[in-house]
């Protein structure tokens, strides 16, 4: 387990670090957005089980969130998804 | 009824508006402007004979058999080289033309063999048919003086054959490989009764010249000069069936030719507008793997993965899937499987899976391969435009003053495209090359780049960010763009970011190694040089920032306001044929088919109702987070179609690791891949050329996959199609599917996809050329995407800070190893490999500069040690300056290579798409393969075992 926890919480901060960019605040949200619309509940699991401390400052806030239950809205044109009859946005890979 | 090649009008279509009227032996006829006085006769529904002239070239007024009379000018003019004009009165049949034209054909047929009952081009030449329309009863000269009937064919090239003695010499195929393919690899040689056909130097043959072995020169040849071998030895088609190409995202559209159900050849398909009528040497010659006798045709399974398989019936493999299946879930949970689908699948085939996974698993844990390509395309686009559709069709490209291409290789890759790019560039557009390898857009026959950024790999974003700062720093950005088009709010946050001296080309060129004064060059073209496109493959992707990279294309796109009409977008090149089907199916563990999110309650509901069973809310797991939940023992069953994740997949061994912790591995594929070799049960898969259904290719255009023989996995009558395995597996773990055809699942797929509401099966097959969305509002599609405003509201500019990669050069691995494709292969080669295609490209080979070369001491052809932290392999070293110092560059067509052994787990922030285009490596001379390969191809070999008598 520690090896696939190590990589949770590398991939943790570095969609922290990534946000950087656009301010503290809003990199906690956008990451927590993040984290919630793409990782499977395992994941998220293991990550709220985990020692936050060794995660960057960011991550640590955005997944301390996640944890208390505060999903936050859409943060960025990624997580805004097409509504149910909706045909504009794509994510083809 | 039966066979008939395509209709040829002569010359090349016009896209005039504009319109004239003539007469054309007395009947009115009107046509754009620009239109030959030819073409206007044949669209007329006439003909005029003629040799030299074909639809795909310019005209050339050689053959001087399609002379015609005009009223009011002298003489006979060729039909070809004249423009229709309004008002003109042409004949094309008088008494007059008819001695010129039989005189001239004459002289061709003294120097002809007349064998045509025993010729391979019997009735499919156009010199028979043009001596038949011009009655030729004799030839005066007779057939003793001298000729050239003694000439011994070239049979060099695997595919065709160049048989002198029945050559014309008008040239066709010489314009074809300038015009069309663009390699020039053909000339005239000599002049006159010695002019004769030369494919590179006088000492080549077909095989060593430049020849790329298109098929384009064969395709236009009137005789049998140059033939397919596959014609020669068969004959004659009886029939052909329009379908698409399996392998690039170009996504070529083809007859298929047929003779009962032998595939004779397949020919480009002129009215598909993917690729317009021309080809590459995989979709046009590379479909015998589909006969390979390493073939699997019966379903087989096996307790472990130490035993031999076992052949059984689908009853049986079925039941034992099943069995598995429903065990793993009562005592793990839903979650404890999941599925892959397919880019190499249909739509139809890939929604099916999807459907399988979420609906009969119970679980979202299903992905695709886009994971580990365009993946970031996804997320980088979405972000800034709202949606990651390319934006552009491929005609677009005509309308293009300024290519920007980056980590992308068409020639190679996408070749139908590159050869169009190379066409426009040969036209006069520029070209800007952003890549750490010369690729042959750098500079071939004909073209050359203005400017080649050759960068160290993983510094993408470091050098947008600096073409960004000279477009806004020196005042180039198209600021009235920004202001009506995109959030000018984000814009200036944006332009302050980007115009920091920190973002400078010279700040940055210690860390790019791409001169100031160059990038500088290259943002002031495309910022100033008319339509800006660019184009970007997985050398863009593949990082650890590529969605970042992404990002920032599309914003140096907005910024400098080359969106949103024909010449200019942003084009993801997608890699597998289906890729962007299979994301518009659904295929991504967050998503339901056409981008909602599987948390959204009213999205699951409209599923949920047509498909009776309750969705988990949940998103599920990508394909690396699958494989480190299987070695944790989370994830225990997954059923992979047609994807070879073992040979793929970034870090081969945590890949195989993941898999050997599986109880349940089902492969469905056409070989025994590698994945295969952890394999308990194999249902052997259906090739494109058995099974109905759709491909969408790169410009989301939806294109017809037609069944033209039977699947092989049968005995006669009972071989099934890959979405009919599906449902089988699918009923055998209770779910109650009665597809009978593929188009019940494409109308599924429109009745819950608002961007197929208007796709159909008929509409597909009558060769509509529909790109999604296909609405209401765009009963026709949408070749081009943003006109007039972003589909989503306003474009948004994303500040992208440069985070260079964790995978670092030291002095235990002072190389970066980069990767790619090249031409003659595809992806891991499984189809390739089975054809003759591996003349050209039998074994990976690895690119190095010489003065790394020479520091090993290397030389060309030597066996080397490729060693990261993941792992090591062995490969020949070909030392090149194509690569930078410090760079090497391999491609992954081989297993016995298997380059992704090197390849580490770092991957794209975003969405975990491998870095497979950065790997720290070091290389050293080697007498031969690796421990890990010897044990590899034990391993394999052992797997591959198939009991010979069915075990009691």
């Amino acid at each position: 387990m520690s090896g696939t926890l190590a990589k949770l919480q590398r991939m943790a901060d570095q969609i922290a670090l990534n946000f950087t960019a656009i301010g503290k605040d809003n990199a906690v949200l956008a990451t927590a957005d993040h984290i919630a619309k793409f990782w499977d509940p395992r994941m998220k699991a293991a990550i709220f089980a985990s020692d936050l401390s060794i995660l960057s400052p960011i991550a640590r806030s955005a997944v301390e969130n996640l944890r208390a239950g505060h999903e936050p809205p859409p943060q960025t044109g990624a997580t805004e998804f097409n509504a149910v009859d909706e045909v504009g946005h794509s994510d083809a890979g | 009824m039966g066979y008939e090649p395509q209709a040829d009008f002569g010359t090349p279509e016009s896209r005039s508006d504009e319109s004239v009227s003539l007469t054309v032996d007395g009947r009115e006829v009107t046509v754009p402007v620009g239109t030959s006085v030819m073409r206007a006769a044949r669209e007329a529904g006439g003909d005029i004979p003629s040799l030299c002239a074909t639809d795909s070239v310019k005209s050339f007024g050689s053959c001087r058999m399609c002379l015609v009379e005009i009223e009011g000018r002298r003489g006979t003019p060729a039909s070809c080289t004249t423009p229709a004009e309004a008002g003109m009165v042409v004949r094309t049949q008088t008494p007059r033309l008819a001695k010129l034209r039989r005189g001239v054909m004459e002289l061709y047929i003294s120097d002809h063999p007349l064998d045509c009952l025993t010729c391979s081009a019997n009735n499919i030449c156009e010199l028979q048919d043009t001596a038949a329309e011009v009655g030729l009863r004799d030839v005066r000269y007779g057939y003793e003086g001298a000729n050239h009937f003694a000439k011994s064919p070239d049979l060099s090239n695997p595919y065709f054959l160049f048989a002198p003695d029945k050559c014309i010499v008008c040239s066709r195929c010489v314009r074809a490989c300038d015009e069309v393919q663009g390699t020039l690899a053909l000339a005239v040689d000599g002049r006159g009764f010695a002019s004769k056909i030369s494919a590179g130097q006088a000492s080549d043959s077909f095989l060593s010249s430049e020849c790329v072995s298109c098929g384009a020169c064969v395709q236009t040849c009137p005789t049998s000069a140059l033939m397919e071998k596959s014609v020669k030895q068969l004959g004659k088609p009886e029939r052909s069936v329009v379908t698409t190409c399996a392998y690039c995202g170009v996504g070529c559209a083809f007859r298929a030719e047929m003779k009962g159900e032998q595939l004779v050849r397949m020919v480009p398909w002129k009215d598909g507008k993917a690729n317009r009528g021309h080809s590459c040497v995989k979709g046009r010659f590379a479909w015998g793997y589909a006969n390979h006798r390493d073939r699997i045709t019966s379903p087989m399974i096996r307790e472990n993965i130490d035993q031999p398989w076992r052949e059984v019936s689908w009853d049986e493999a079925m039941r034992f899937a099943a069995d598995r299946i429903a065990a793993i879930k009562a005592e793990h949970g839903p979650r404890a499987l999941g599925g892959i689908t397919s880019s190499r699948c249909t739509n139809e085939e890939t929604f099916l899976v999807q459907k399988l996974v979420r609906a009969g698993f119970g679980t979202n844990n299903v992905d695709t391969c886009a994971r580990v390509c365009h993946s970031p395309t996804g997320y980088g686009l979405s972000t800034t435009f709202g949606t990651s559709a390319g934006t552009q069709d491929f005609d677009s490209a005509e309308q293009t003053d300024v290519f920007l291409v980056i980590g992308a290789n068409p020639t190679d890759a996408h070749p139908v495209f590159g050869s169009r790019i190379k066409k426009r560039l040969r036209q006069g557009a520029k070209m800007i090359v952003v890549d750490p390898r010369r690729i042959d857009l750098v500079k071939s026959p004909h073209i050359e780049a203005a400017h080649h950024l050759a960068l160290q790999p993983g510094t993408n974003v470091a050098v947008l960010t600096a073409l960004a700062h000279v477009v806004v720093t020196e005042g180039l950005a198209d600021e009235d763009f920004v202001r009506t088009r995109c959030d000018w709010d984000e814009y200036q946050d944006w332009a302050r970011f980007v115009a920091d001296e920190r973002h400078s080309p010279e700040f940055l060129e210690t860390v790019t190694r791409v001169p100031a004064a160059t990038l500088r060059e290259a943002a002031r073209l495309f910022a100033t040089g008319g339509n800006g496109a660019i184009y970007y493959g997985l050398g863009v992707t593949e990082h650890s920032q590529g969605s970042s990279t992404v990002m920032a294309i599309a914003n140096l796109a907005m910024a400098t306001g080359n969106i949103g009409r024909p010449g200019v977008g942003v084009n993801p090149l997608r890699g597998q044929n289906n890729v962007q089907g299979a994301c518009d199916m659904g295929s991504f563990p967050h998503e339901l088919s056409g981008y909602r999110h599987i948390s959204q309650g009213d999205s699951r509901k409209l599923f949920e109702d047509d498909w009776g069973v309750a969705l988990d809310p949940e998103p599920g797991l990508r394909i690396p987070n699958m494989l480190d939940a299987a070695v944790d023992g989370s994830f225990k069953a997954i059923y992979i179609q047609g994807e070879d994740i073992l040979q793929s997949d970034p870090d081969t061994h945590h890949v195989a690791a993941g898999l050997a912790a599986m109880d349940c591995v089902i492969v469905h594929d056409l070989f025994l891949n590698e994945t295969a070799n952890y394999a308990h049960v194999f249902l052997p898969g259906s090739s494109f050329l058995e099974k109905e259904g759709t491909f969408t290719n790169a410009e989301r255009r939806i294109q017809p996959v037609r069944r033209v023989m039977e699947p092989a996995n049968g005995p006669i009558g009972q071989g099934l199609e890959d979405w009919q395995v599906t449902q089988l597996l699918a009923n055998a773990i209770g779910c109650d599917w009665n597809y009978t055809h593929a188009s019940e699942i494409l109308a599924e797929i429109a009745r819950l996809t608002p961007t197929f509401a208007g796709v159909t099966w008929d509409r597909v097959i009558a060769g509509e050329q529909l790109q999604w969305p296909v609405t209401d509002a765009a009963p026709q599609g949408s070749p081009v995407m943003h006109v007039g405003g972003f589909v989503r509201g306003k474009g948004k500019f994303v500040v992208t800070e440069y985070v260079p990669t964790d995978e670092k050069t030291g002095p235990r691995f002072p190389l970066l190893l980069t990767t790619g494709r090249i031409l003659s292969q595809y992806n891991v080669g499984a189809q390739t490999r089975r054809t003759a295609n591996s003349t050209w490209h039998p074994e990976d080979v690895l690119e190095i500069h010489p003065t790394d070369a020479e520091n090993r001491g290397l030389a060309d052809g030597d066996m080397a040690r490729l060693a990261s932290r993941a792992g090591e392999t062995t490969l020949r070293v070909k030392v090149t300056d194509r690569v930078a110092p410090g760079v090497v560059y391999t491609t992954f067509h081989h297993p016995d290579t298997q380059a992704n052994v090197v390849t580490t787990d770092n991957s794209d922030w975003a969405t975990n798409c491998p870095e497979y285009k950065v790997t720290a490596v070091q290389v050293t001379p080697s007498n031969g393969p690796s421990e890990w390969q010897e044990s590899y191809a034990e391993q394999a070999r052992r797997s591959r075992r198939i009991a010979a008598e069915p075990a009691e």
